[in-house]
């Protein structure tokens, strides 16, 4: 699911079909070429309407439950009570807002920039691989891609598990004392390096593979001639080969944030559906104001929020894809 | 040893590295579902599951609504992927091959909205289905999956149509074809395995789904396979060898298909084709 979604902007660039100007002719015809504006508009009808129906009113709702107070008491009648930005107020006072945004934030870049760092590193080293042991690699690679997120998290849960678990036999195996019968999700700081691990080791295989493509992309002359040139291993990677995959460097890094931002199920489930307010993240900590303790109007509140801060963390890529698209 | 034999060596040693941790966890679910109870619990980690046993699938397959959570899944899945698939084919249609005013407008929308989590969609998509009477209910489901595979087809679709040369069914029309009968004998036959590969990527996007499945359906025999799989973890300590039996069986279908789109995304656009 996620190749698709890393095509290259610039292939979208080709223009859409202008429809032949021939001057009206009052022939049969006439009537169906009076109609062809209108092609387009009824093939995106049906699509249009449905994402209205399903994705507009919801945003609208989201929005206007973020100024009610919604309860179990509103939500058997039906309606809430509207009071302004109360919530948002409620939000923005509340000392634990502030820390969730800003282990929000540490949790995303911290995915961010491993995901990234270690995918660049692992397509390069695939560049510098022998064709045997570049195929077994990026099978490798790929059989990790398709594993779903689910099955991932129970993967890594059993690898932790405190008693049987095979990291604690090999860390103390290592010598590390303190490994046997250690449980990881006792201190947050652990227990969300298991989870970052868990997420990176989901998103490197797609950021590896992407750049690998990319990097074959990159003409082999032109790092020749700059190392000709004296440069050095990093110089030529620094000067020539980043500059080059720059625009999938930006594809891959905002997709990473995105995807990262909103990190929830490996959350949830790998702390058995009830994650401790140490490990509260924006999307985990609206969840559970909502459907936890069902105050769905402050719930909703978290959540714009939350959108917000996706936006402006993603609209610096928003703009150079809708420049890529073009008009 | 040379600079270079060495150079090789550090490389293939990563090599091994990067292979070992991708694809370690992956074994060690597949083998600790073929082993007996005693071998997984065991302090010194047996590493191959000799003597094996079925035992723990069966203990998966047997745990209570597996079938109905296996119809389930396919049903929302089908229904989902076939819907959004139709939709989005007419949509990307009309945003890859023709000019009409909006059209600037309908592609901002179609990037902007695949930024809005779903997260944060759940809660009045939640509320609105309890109003309607609609949760616990497939068609509930199979509309909120809707939400997010629609616009995602449809992007996909577009992407796929602008890349066939639009000189091809240019030189159809040329030779008195009409223009949907460019669309339908031409694009058509040469958009199909981007249409395969959409359809598949909605499947994984769906079947990975776990949030929402959890909001809506709390009936057992409502469920999706996802709650199934999920439902094994709440026990700690307990059955690692059903689940990961049940892990493995839930990442074979979408492993499956993963694979066969692995391979048919690039290849076959415009193969054979006249280039542009």
């Amino acid at each position: 699911m996620r190749a698709v979604e890393t095509r290259p902007p610039s292939s979208s660039r080709r223009r859409a079909v202008t429809p032949p100007a021939r001057p009206p002719t009052p022939r049969p015809g006439a009537r169906a070429r009076r109609l062809r504006p209108l092609v387009p508009y009824a093939l995106l009808a049906p699509a249009l309407l449905v994402l209205a129906a399903i994705l507009g009113f919801p945003l609208y709702r989201l929005v206007s439950l973020s100024f009610q107070q919604y309860g179990l008491k509103e939500l058997f009648a039906g309606r809430g009570t509207w009071i302004g930005l109360r919530n948002y107020q409620d939000i923005l006072t509340d000392g634990f807002f502030w820390t969730v945004v800003a282990r929000t934030v540490l949790f995303a870049a911290v995915c961010v920039g491993l995901t990234m760092g270690l995918g660049t590193l692992v397509a390069l080293l695939l560049r510098n691989l022998g064709r045997p042991m570049r195929v077994l690699v990026t099978a490798g690679l790929v059989a990790a891609w398709a594993m779903p997120t689910l099955t991932a998290v129970s993967i890594w849960q059993w690898m932790f598990d405190f008693e049987f678990g095979v990291v604690n036999w090999l860390l103390t195996r290592l010598g590390v004392a303190g490994y046997e019968q250690h449980n990881w999700f006792d201190q947050p700081l652990q227990g969300f390096a298991v989870i970052v691990l868990v997420v990176v080791w989901g998103a490197l295989p797609f950021v590896a593979i992407t750049l690998h493509a990319g990097l074959t992309q990159v003409p082999a002359e032109l790092e020749e001639a700059a190392r000709v040139d004296g440069a050095g291993a990093w110089q030529v990677f620094r000067h020539v080969t980043v500059p080059v995959l720059k625009p999938i460097f930006l594809i891959l890094a905002t997709l990473s944030t995105i995807w990262d931002f909103k990190v929830f199920t490996q959350i949830w489930v790998m702390l058995n559906q009830r994650p401790s307010r140490e490990y509260f993240l924006l999307g985990i900590w609206s969840y559970s104001e909502s459907f936890g303790v069902t105050r769905y109007g402050k719930g909703a509140a978290i959540a714009v929020v939350m959108v917000l801060l996706l936006m402006l963390l993603t609209s610096f890529y928003v703009r150079q894809m809708l420049r890529a698209v073009g008009p | 040893m040379s600079r270079r034999a060495l150079a090789r060596a550090g490389y293939n040693a990563a090599a091994v590295l990067v292979l070992l941790v991708t694809v370690f966890p992956i074994y060690w679910m597949v083998a600790t579902g073929f082993k007996r109870g005693v071998d997984i619990l065991s302090f010194e980690p047996r590493w191959l599951p000799i003597p094996g046993t079925l035992e723990n699938y069966r203990a998966a397959v047997g745990k209570p609504h597996f079938l109905e959570d296996v119809r389930n899944s396919v049903i929302v899945v089908t229904v989902t992927v076939l819907v959004s698939l139709a939709l989005a084919f007419l949509a990307a249609l009309a945003a890859a091959r023709y000019r009409f005013s909006g059209r600037a407008l309908l592609i901002i929308m179609l990037i902007v909205v695949q930024m809005v989590p779903l997260e944060a969609l759940i809660i009045p998509i939640y509320l609105m289905l309890d109003h309607a009477g609609q949760t616990d209910r497939l068609a509930g489901i199979v509309v909120t999956y809707l939400t997010f595979v629609l616009p995602f087809s449809i992007w996909t679709l577009r992407g796929f149509i602008v890349n066939i040369p639009e000189d091809l069914e240019e030189a159809a029309m040329v030779d008195g074809c009409t223009r949907a009968g460019a669309f339908r004998r031409i694009l058509f036959p040469l958009v199909a395995p981007g249409l395969v590969a959409t359809a598949v990527f909605s499947f994984i996007l769906v079947w990975n789904d776990y949030l929402i499945a959890y909001v809506l359906l709390r009936s057992p025999e409502k469920q999706t396979l996802g709650i199934w799989l999920a439902s094994f973890t709440t026990n700690h300590g307990t059955e690692w060898g059903a689940v990961m039996a049940g892990s493995t069986l839930f990442a074979i279908p979408a492993v499956l298909f993963f694979l066969l789109v692995q391979r048919r995304v690039v290849s076959g656009l415009t193969a054979g084709a006249v280039k542009g």
